[in-house]
């Protein structure tokens, strides 16, 4: 974006934005695609979070246009979310503890 | 244009501007942070339900999975529209910026009406917040009839959202002259969030529960 001196401050030209958008829809497909090849559910999961997590990246580096803002900025906001959001994994040991406390029935009928 | 090395350096120089925004748009970015971990605890009470639990894997690709993904393409072509409304209301171009945020609204009412059939779809099926079809329980024995509480609990958060952000950006749309650029980019900011908090609500209700069988 030039620098003009009547334009506001905003770097990224529509050109990488259609890119990124491109990319984002992209892996949507894959993920789509993903829900109807049989993996284990835990591959499953493991590979759509990964996707996701891409896709946020983007969405937040570009759209939300923190990778242009000061780092200063990006290290108020980030590593408190991600902190906080991992922290509240902790109580999956309780869940994985409640499943095997569960009537499983006569047969072995578990399911993910 | 400041060169690389400058802008490092000046990324560390704080002083009276620490962030180099605006106090709305800082305000703007602390909302964010509080909602994100809201939609973390929504979805992470969801997986925690999910893994102690017998869960259904009801979702056929018609109608839910072609309608989710038709929603989710929408809802990115949303938050492009969005990017082209802040660039150019960068440029000053003013009523190009209202254009390209009124398509944004649309773009995001027409997700809420789509997820409205897919909801009504469901419905009709006779899920309930508490309760499972009975062809479903029959199908998974033993599922937990909490799907629908998370289901209509975690995308009806979602659609409040996009609600909310469709009345924001009619808003904005509405009084764009008396707005300052930076106000178009946080209403550009809440609408691309909302986007966000999709990518991973698509994949974990929908993709997850894909009924694969047939």
């Amino acid at each position: 974006m030039s620098a003009h001196a009547e334009s506001e401050h905003f770097a990224g030209s529509n050109k990488l934005f259609i890119s990124i958008w491109v990319w984002l829809l992209l892996l949507t497909g894959f993920e789509v695609f993903l829900g109807y090849i049989h993996l284990p559910v835990v591959y499953m999961l493991v590979i759509l979070m990964g996707a996701s997590i891409i896709k946020a990246a983007l969405i937040v580096a570009y759209f939300m246009h923190l990778r242009f803002e000061r780092l200063n900025l990006v290290l108020t906001i980030v590593p408190a979310v991600v902190i906080c959001i991992c922290l509240l994994l902790v109580f999956f040991p309780d869940s994985f503890r409640a499943r095997h406390l569960r009537y499983q029935g006569p047969a072995s009928e578990t399911q993910r | 244009m400041a060169t690389e090395a400058e802008a490092i350096a000046n990324d560390w120089g704080g002083g009276v501007h620490p962030y180099r925004v605006g106090h709305r748009k800082l305000g703007m970015w602390l909302f964010i942070m509080s909602d994100s971990l809201t939609f973390s605890a929504l979805l992470m009470g969801y997986a925690y339900l999910r893994a102690s639990n017998a869960w259904p894997t009801p979702f056929k690709f018609y109608p839910s999975i072609v309608f989710s993904s038709v929603m989710t393409l929408v809802l990115l072509s949303s938050s492009l529209t969005m990017v082209m409304a802040v660039s150019a209301s960068a440029k000053r171009q003013r009523s190009a910026a209202r254009k390209w945020i009124i398509a944004t609204a649309l773009l995001g009412a027409t997700f809420i009406v789509l997820h409205m059939i897919e909801w009504r779809h469901l419905i009709h099926e006779g899920l309930t917040p508490f309760a499972l079809p009975s062809e479903w329980a029959e199908k998974w024995p033993g599922a937990s009839p909490l799907f629908g509480a998370t289901f209509f609990g975690i995308t009806g958060m979602h659609m409040f959202h996009v609600f909310t952000g469709c009345l924001y950006l009619f808003i904005v749309a509405g009084r764009i002259k008396k707005l300052k650029h930076e106000d178009v980019e946080i209403s550009g900011l809440y609408w691309h969030f909302v986007d966000l908090v999709w990518m991973f609500v698509f994949p974990m209700i929908y993709l997850l529960s894909v009924d694969a069988s047939k």
